[in-house]
This record gives structure tokens, C-alpha cells and sequence, in this order.
């Protein structure tokens, strides 16, 4: 392969004439124009521009390219382009490029906005987005009220698979991660109350923390991720394939029909599942107290028993209702504020997943600054 | 016959500041197949969102035979919308439901039919869009043709007066694209359905419809209204003609 090289020569007066040669190819290492061009620039200037490319060997558009932006830079400078040298080819396409004359104004270049303007555009954003999350709650909240006065039209399979896949179907991850928590809970008990020698009271330390505070926040994160998560993408993707409007123009309300349903599910199954994460919890931790503690099993569950108040239990369960309602609002409200693109619905999942932690973590403080001002 | 179904008065649709069309004013007839057309980008789909109850316009108004559209309450809107059937860009179907319960979903809501009558309605609908057999079918299992179909069967569920199309022939091989356009002419025919269909696929404009709207992207509001070839031959706009024979125009009137 022959380098490929461009050098200009003055044949006649006005006249530069550019040389190509070489192979000029995407893959060869092609001169810049920066040369050819300062020369073009300095005086005495070219009235014209001709080409020579008697010794120029294979091209493609790593020439035409050059070509162009030769050509855009050279009409700019009012210099004319003599485009007689170049090969059929090249000429063609040369003149097909600029067949089509660029519209006005529609060049821009990259987007700058200042600081000031982002900050402001964003703070905008996220109040709309807190207003939207609002109106949203208040829709849900009318549907409610149809869905439970018969009104609302719903699938009964739908409500059924919802459960199944926010219930059943989480079982397993949330068992396993409440028992791994549970026995975390119950090391770091004994490590620290070994040294009063109250090794005992792990079995308080693992049952209050799990039933009150760690299983409900740690299935509603689980739950953020997988189901929050993936009520956002369907009804985003639904979004996007028009199937939402395809229910509004039959006059059905979408979120009687996508909405209601989903956030039902969650607010039934999350107690259940904090329910069931609380036991593993606690099934963890006595598998750690029983190894590493000198008590036996009797003894642990009684003091797990004595530890554990019904005021801990509605507590728990109470969060996990709250929790569970927010995780699917979450999910459902940024699955229909979504665009109209795959992009878009990437997007809203991604939201759903930080909203619902957000709004889970935020509730949780409030939740328990309420509690311990009602003593429970 | 020429008794008038759709009125399109002074409409004009918006994006917040943005104007994609103004000043529009259109008749449709009963029994007309109606064409809403123009270039890509120049508001065609969003004219029949508007038309159809989705976005509301800035202005103007849509009268259904004599009643405004968007002036009424919703629940005089919700009214007239049952008596729409839309098939929608890429079908729509609902994607946990097999055709079959796509079909009969609206039919549940606004029947007293039994499960098994609906299933039947269903079928009959399935058939009549040349998809006899796939009740049980998921959206997903189909090619995109059979979607368009589907999805045209679940438009005819409630025995429309009004049928909107959004680009039946986009994304269809030339044969499928005739048989649905055979279909289209077939069911305003049997069922006295008018039709109104967003395209701007020549072949189905003058193979079917027989009254259009022009809309234009640049100027932003209708450059003429009538039946296509009419236009095609007649009209005094170069763009309106060039459009309707492909830039074909310049040729044979300048």
C-alpha cells in the first residue's frame, strides 16, 4: 500500500492545484488538511482550487471526506472548487453531498448551559416531579375508592399474578437475605454483650431489631429493586407500544386497570413477606446465639418470646403497609410518567429504584420519630 | 349521503408553545374513507390523538354529527369515544392478554355478554381479519402484520360508527399492505363504517380513500382538502400535487 499524501502546486496563477496520491483510504493514515489549508489562506491568495489525482490509487471515503470538508472550507473562504481532476466517482458523490442544501439554522453545536440555568432547571424539574408524584397519589387514591365501591374495571387473573410474583415468587431472596442479617444482628450481640456477660439477651438485641426496624426496611429494599423496578418497565413499556392509550380510548381508566392492582398486591404481600423476613431473622440469629453462646435452644426461644411485644409487631407491620404502598407508587408513577423511547423506560426504572428507596428511608425516620413519641 | 360525521372547526394542537398544526377546518362524511396526510413530522398522528380523545387541542373543537367534542363534559365525551374503534401504529395489544381477551376486554366491560358469548364475538372478529385460530395466541407469538390485524379486530369489537386508523400499511409487505386496505373498503362497505386513516403511503391513499386532508409541515396548518386524486391532478399547490405523484408534478405542469 502507498502512503497516501497531499501537496498543492501553482501550475497556473490563482490556481491551486492539490496533488493527491497514494492510497486514500478509512484505514491508512491520512494527512490533515491543516496545511493545505493555511496555505490556501496566505498571500497571495488562490482564486481556485484543482485537483490532480493522476497518481492517486484506491479511495474511499477517507477521500471523499477530505473532500467535503475541503470543499465546505474553501466556498466559505470564496475560493471555487474545480472538481474536473478528481475521479468519476468522487464527483459524484462530492456533488451528492451538497445536493441537498443545508437548512437554515438547523446546525448547532454542542449545548452548553451555564451553572445557574442547571441548577434552576433541575430544582424546576423536581418540583414538578414532586407535584406529579402528588397528583398521582390522588388518582390512586379516587381508584381505591372505585375499586373498592365494585366500579373499577380490572383484570381478577391480573390482581392474582401481581400477588403471586410480589409474594410468593420473593420468597426465597427475602428469606435469605432477613436470615443473613438476622445472624450479622446476632455476632455483633454477642461480641458485645458477652463482655457484661448478658450473652443472653442477643436473643432481645436480634428479635426487636428484626421485627421492628431491619424486615420491613430490607424487604421494602428488596422489594424496591425487583418489584418497584419492574412495575415501572411494564408500564413504560406499555407506554411506549401505545397500549395505554389503546385503555383510554376504550374508556378505560389506566390506573383502575394497571395502577390499583399492582399497588394492591404490594400493600398486601409486604407485611407478609416483613412477617416472614422477621422469622428468618430471627432463625439466623439463634442459629449464631446456639453455636456461640453456652445457652440451649429453650432458653433462647423464651427469651426471644419474652423480648418480642405485640407493640413491636404492629409497629413492624405498620412500616411494611407504608412501605409496600410507597415502593409501588414509586414503580407505577414513574412507569407512566415515561417518554416515548427504550431510553425512556430505562430511565423510569431507574427512578422507580431511587425514588422508592428514598421515599422508604425517609418514611422509615418519620415513622420511628412518631413511634417513640407514642411509646410504643 | 353526503351527510357530515366528523367536523374539524378552527382546531388547532400544541405542544405547550410549540404549534404543530393551526386553523384546521375539515368535513368528513358519513361512509367517507377519510386520509390525513402530509410529510413526516407535520402532525398527522397527533391531529387523530386529538380526534380520538387523547390531546387535548389549544383551541377549536371537533364536532361529532352536530355535538362538540372537547366542549362537553367527560362524561359526554366517554359517551362518543365507545363508539370509536382506533388501531393504533404498531397494533398496541396489550401484551399479558392473548388476542382473544385483548378482544373481548371491551366487550366485558360494555356487554352483558357471558364468557362464552364473548369468546365467540372474539372469534367471529379473529375471522373476519383472516386470523381464524389464534385466540389463544399472545401478542408476542405473532408477526407484525397479524399484530395490525389483531389489533384491527379489537377496534371492531364494539361494532364502531367510526374507525381511526394510524399508518395501517407502515411496516407491511406491498400484499399484506392491499389485503388490510381490502379490508378497510370491505368493512365501510358491509358495516357503513366512516374511516378515518392516517398515511401517507400513496398506493392506500388513492386505493382507498375517497376525501383527505392535506397538512403541511412548513406553514403548519391544512393546504387543501378533497379527494386525493382530485388533488393530485388539480390543485393549484405545487407541494400538494408533488406530494400525491411522488415529485412528479413539476414535469407535467410547469
Amino acid at each position: 500500500m502507498t502512503p497516501a499524501s497531499l501537496t498543492r502546486q501553482n501550475v497556473e496563477k490563482d490556481t491551486a492545484t492539490l496533488v493527491f496520491s497514494g492510497d486514500w483510504l478509512l484505514t491508512s493514515d491520512l494527512p490533515g488538511l491543516a496545511a493545505v489549508l493555511e496555505s490556501l489562506n496566505a498571500e497571495p491568495r488562490a482564486q481556485r482550487i484543482a485537483f490532480d489525482t493522476a497518481s492517486l490509487g484506491a479511495w474511499d471515503t477517507g477521500l471523499v471526506a477530505t473532500l467535503v470538508a475541503l470543499r465546505r472550507d474553501a466556498e466559505a473562504a470564496g475560493i471555487a472548487v474545480d472538481d474536473t481532476g478528481l475521479p468519476e466517482g468522487a464527483r459524484r458523490l462530492l456533488s451528492l453531498a451538497f445536493a441537498v442544501k443545508e437548512r437554515e439554522g438547523a446546525r448547532r453545536g454542542p449545548q452548553h448551559t451555564r451553572l445557574l440555568a442547571r441548577v434552576g432547571e433541575q430544582t424546576l424539574k423536581a418540583l414538578g416531579g414532586g407535584r406529579a408524584l402528588l397528583t398521582f397519589t390522588g388518582d390512586v387514591v379516587l381508584s381505591l375508592g372505585r375499586f373498592f365501591r365494585g366500579k373499577a374495571t380490572y383484570l381478577r387473573t391480573d390482581v392474582v399474578q401481581h400477588i403471586q410474583e410480589a409474594g410468593a415468587e420473593a420468597l426465597p431472596i427475602a428469606g435469605l437475605i432477613t436470615f443473613l442479617i438476622g445472624m450479622i444482628f446476632a455476632f455483633v450481640g454477642v461480641m458485645q454483650l458477652e463482655q457484661f456477660g448478658v450473652g443472653i439477651y442477643t436473643a432481645d438485641l436480634v428479635a426487636i431489631a428484626m421485627v421492628r426496624e431491619m424486615s420491613p426496611i430490607m424487604t421494602a429494599i428488596l422489594m424496591a429493586g425487583r418489584t418497584g423496578a419492574s412495575y415501572a418497565a411494564q408500564i413504560g413499556t406499555m407506554k411506549v407500544n401505545e397500549e395505554i392509550d389503546a385503555l383510554t380510548t376504550l374508556g378505560l381508566n389506566p390506573i383502575d386497570f394497571l395502577v390499583t392492582p399492582r399497588v394492591l398486591a404490594l400493600i398486601l404481600m409486604m407485611p407478609m413477606l416483613s412477617l416472614y423476613g422477621s422469622a428468618m431473622g430471627i432463625l439466623g440469629g439463634m442459629g449464631v446465639g446456639l453455636i456461640m453462646l453456652d445457652i440451649s435452644l429453650v432458653q433462647y426461644v423464651q427469651q426471644t418470646i419474652e423480648a418480642v411485644s405485640l407493640n413491636h409487631l404492629w409497629g413492624g407491620l405498620v412500616k411494611s403497609v407504608v412501605f409496600g404502598s410507597l415502593v409501588a407508587m414509586a414503580g407505577c408513577q414513574q412507569g407512566m410518567a415515561c417518554g416515548g423511547s427504550a431510553l425512556a423506560v430505562g430511565q423510569a426504572t431507574t427512578r422507580a429504584v431511587v425514588m422508592g428507596i428514598v421515599l422508604i428511608v425517609m418514611s422509615a425516620s418519620l415513622l420511628t420519630i412518631i413511634y417513640i413519641n407514642l411509646g410504643i | 349521503m353526503t351527510e357530515p360525521h366528523i367536523t374539524v372547526r378552527d382546531l388547532t394542537i400544541a405542544f405547550g408553545d410549540f404549534v404543530v398544526q393551526r386553523d384546521l377546518n375539515f368535513t368528513v362524511n358519513r361512509g367517507d374513507v377519510f386520509i390525513i396526510m402530509g410529510g413526516s413530522g407535520c402532525g398527522k398522528s397527533t391531529l387523530l390523538k386529538a380526534m380520538i380523545g387523547l390531546k387535548t387541542p389549544a383551541s377549536g373543537d371537533i364536532y361529532y354529527r352536530e355535538a362538540p367534542f372537547w366542549a362537553s363534559d367527560e362524561a359526554d365525551r366517554e359517551q362518543v369515544k365507545r363508539r370509536f374503534g382506533t388501531l393504533f401504529q404498531a397494533g398496541a395489544l396489550w401484551s399479558s392478554m392473548t388476542l382473544a381477551e385483548n378482544i373481548g376486554l371491551a366487550l366485558g366491560q360494555y356487554t352483558d355478554l357471558s364468557q362464552r358469548q364473548i369468546r365467540e364475538v372474539a372469534s367471529y372478529k379473529l375471522m373476519l381479519v383472516g386470523l381464524a385460530g389464534f385466540e389463544d395466541y399472545y401478542p408476542s407469538e405473532i408477526s407484525g402484520g397479524m399484530k395490525k390485524r389483531a389489533g384491527l379486530a379489537r377496534a371492531m369489537a364494539l361494532d364502531p360508527e367510526i374507525l381511526f386508523f394510524d399508518e395501517p400499511s407502515a411496516g407491511l409487505d406491498p400484499i399484506t399492505a392491499k389485503r388490510l386496505d381490502d379490508l378497510i373498503l370491505e368493512l365501510r362497505d358491509t358495516l357503513d363504517t366512516t374511516v378515518v386513516v392516517v398515511t401517507h403511503e400513496l398506493a392506500s391513499i388513492f386505493a382507498i380513500g375517497n376525501n383527505s386532508v392535506f397538512l403541511d409541515a412548513d406553514t403548519k396548518t391544512q393546504l387543501a382538502t378533497g379527494h386525493p386524486r382530485e388533488l393530485r391532478d388539480h390543485h393549484p399547490d405545487m407541494g400538494v400535487r408533488n406530494f400525491l405523484s411522488r415529485g412528479e408534478a413539476e414535469a407535467t405542469s410547469a
